[in-house]
């Protein structure tokens, strides 16, 4: 049995790092289209009077709030509404960049708010505008206080990404269970996508804490 | 072409989709029966999960190193690891080995290992919080070890991560929407279920997102409520 599992694991080698290489892809660009929309909301949330507030508000509580499954079933089935012939791929990465964007919103707005207020102060003091202050003196410190937070985003939305499967994305998972239909080892292959998920994610958990690491001020 | 909309009927349009919420509040029981049995899963998996996850986190500030690592080890593969993968191992893979579970066992077990990993990550902070004064107290009026456990460190340890177990929970209710994937009826799968039978597709996922939502907000708000009553006990009782 053991030989056999040899022999499939090395027939099968090709493709599921192919099919690993997928879910690091659909992962990333979840996690870029989140981050490119999540920081703009997040500053806006920061800084906005109420009524657009208490709005965004609402849209980040409504996505962190509703489980990533659900957000990838409902772009599964509203995506094609706006556009038909849109691939699973697509809608995937549609809903695990709401996902993210909803996460570094928070973060962002987090981590703004986290930076001292003097700092502010003494950027008005000296007459700087908005963006100024925004651009040369919040950026950089807010950067330090969210980015752990920002890579543990990375790690769920690449967790996420394994959902995909439910929509016939192409990803690890999807690849797993169509091996597995063929040569029944369930046990084997998904401990074999098990260790690969593991190996992503605790490296980026790794590359987190070096981050840290790095960037928190010596105290 | 859909024929034109009656006079009044226009603000059920928007860019050419007309809402019908009927169809989704009429299957409205089937969907909150879900989100009952998701609650209920998650509770479940709640209970155990607590204990597995005690259990780990003494194990993670054992002062023996080989039991530190075990424990280490299994809390750091759970969190890096997708919870769909631990339940098709427990519904599809086991069976291999001639175990064969039931969806609900399958989905519940899967989640009480989940979140134990997350629990003991928890109780590990708290158990670091706790004042080590406290333990050197017990000693001193001759308590062993299992009694100054008992009887000094859990209740600080569970005062100290309630908010953080709240949180937990709520989580853990999330999560059980991948009980979909076995079939198990909770609420995603009737949502899904929903949209394939009527194709009010923007209503059902609308609804069901909001019953997600409004759900994950009561719980929270309930827990702080009792978080609120607890302090005020806590406080009266204190000397």
């Amino acid at each position: 049995m053991s030989a056999g599992f040899a022999t499939e694991l090395a027939v099968n080698a090709p493709r599921l790092a192919m099919a690993l290489s997928q879910t690091v892809m659909l992962s990333l660009a979840g996690a870029a289209l989140g981050t490119l929309l999540g920081v703009p909301l997040g500053v806006v949330m920061f800084r906005s009077r109420l009524p657009l507030r208490l709005l965004l508000a609402l849209y980040v509580d409504l996505v962190r709030g509703t489980p990533v499954l659900v957000l990838i079933l409902a772009s599964y089935y509203i995506v094609p509404l706006i556009g038909p012939n849109l691939s699973a791929s697509l809608a995937g990465v549609i809903a695990l960049g709401l996902f993210c964007s909803a996460q570094v919103a928070e973060i962002t707005r987090g981590s703004l708010l986290a930076v001292d207020r003097g700092q502010t102060e003494a950027a008005l003091s000296i007459g700087l505008r908005f963006h100024q202050i925004l651009l040369y003196v919040l950026a950089p410190q807010a950067l330090r206080i969210g980015l752990p937070a920002w890579v543990n985003t990375l790690i769920e939305t690449v967790k996420g990404s394994s959902l995909l499967l439910v929509i016939g994305a192409t990803e690890l998972m999807l690849a797993t269970q169509q091996i597995i239909a063929r040569n029944h080892m369930s046990i084997q292959f998904f401990a074999v996508a098990g260790l690969l998920y593991f190996a992503v994610d605790y490296a980026l958990e790794r590359l987190g804490r070096r981050i840290e690491k790095r960037l928190t001020f010596e105290r | 072409m859909p024929p034109e909309a009656e006079v009044g009927d226009h603000w059920n349009r928007i860019m050419g989709y007309t809402f019908n919420f009927t169809p989704v509040w009429q299957s409205l029981p089937d969907l909150l029966r879900g989100l009952g049995l998701g609650l209920g899963l998650a509770l479940a998996s709640l209970a155990v999960g607590m204990a597995l996850g005690l259990a780990v986190a003494f194990g993670m500030v054992s002062r023996q190193g080989g039991l530190r690592r075990l424990a280490s080890g299994y809390v750091t593969f759970l969190r890096n690891i997708p919870l769909l993968l631990l339940i098709y191992f427990a519904f599809l893979g086991l069976p291999q080995l001639g175990i064969r579970l039931d969806k609900y066992t399958a989905f519940a077990g899967s989640l009480t290992l989940y979140g134990a990993a997350y629990m003991a990550e928890i109780f590990r902070g708290g158990l670091q919080a706790v004042p080590h004064g406290v333990v050197e107290a017990g000693r001193a009026i001759g308590l062993r070890p299992l009694q100054i456990k008992l009887y000094l460190i859990l209740p600080i340890l569970f005062r100290t991560t309630r908010p953080a177990l709240g949180n937990a929970y709520i989580s853990l209710f999330k999560d059980t929407s991948l009980a979909a994937a076995i079939a198990v009826p909770e609420l995603t799968f009737q949502a899904r279920k929903l949209n394939l039978e009527t194709f009010r597709i923007v209503e059902t996922w609308l609804v069901t997102s909001l019953l997600y939502v409004l759900t994950a907000v009561a719980i929270a708000n309930l827990l702080r409520y009792l978080d609120w009553r607890a302090n005020r006990r806590e406080g009266r009782t204190a000397p």
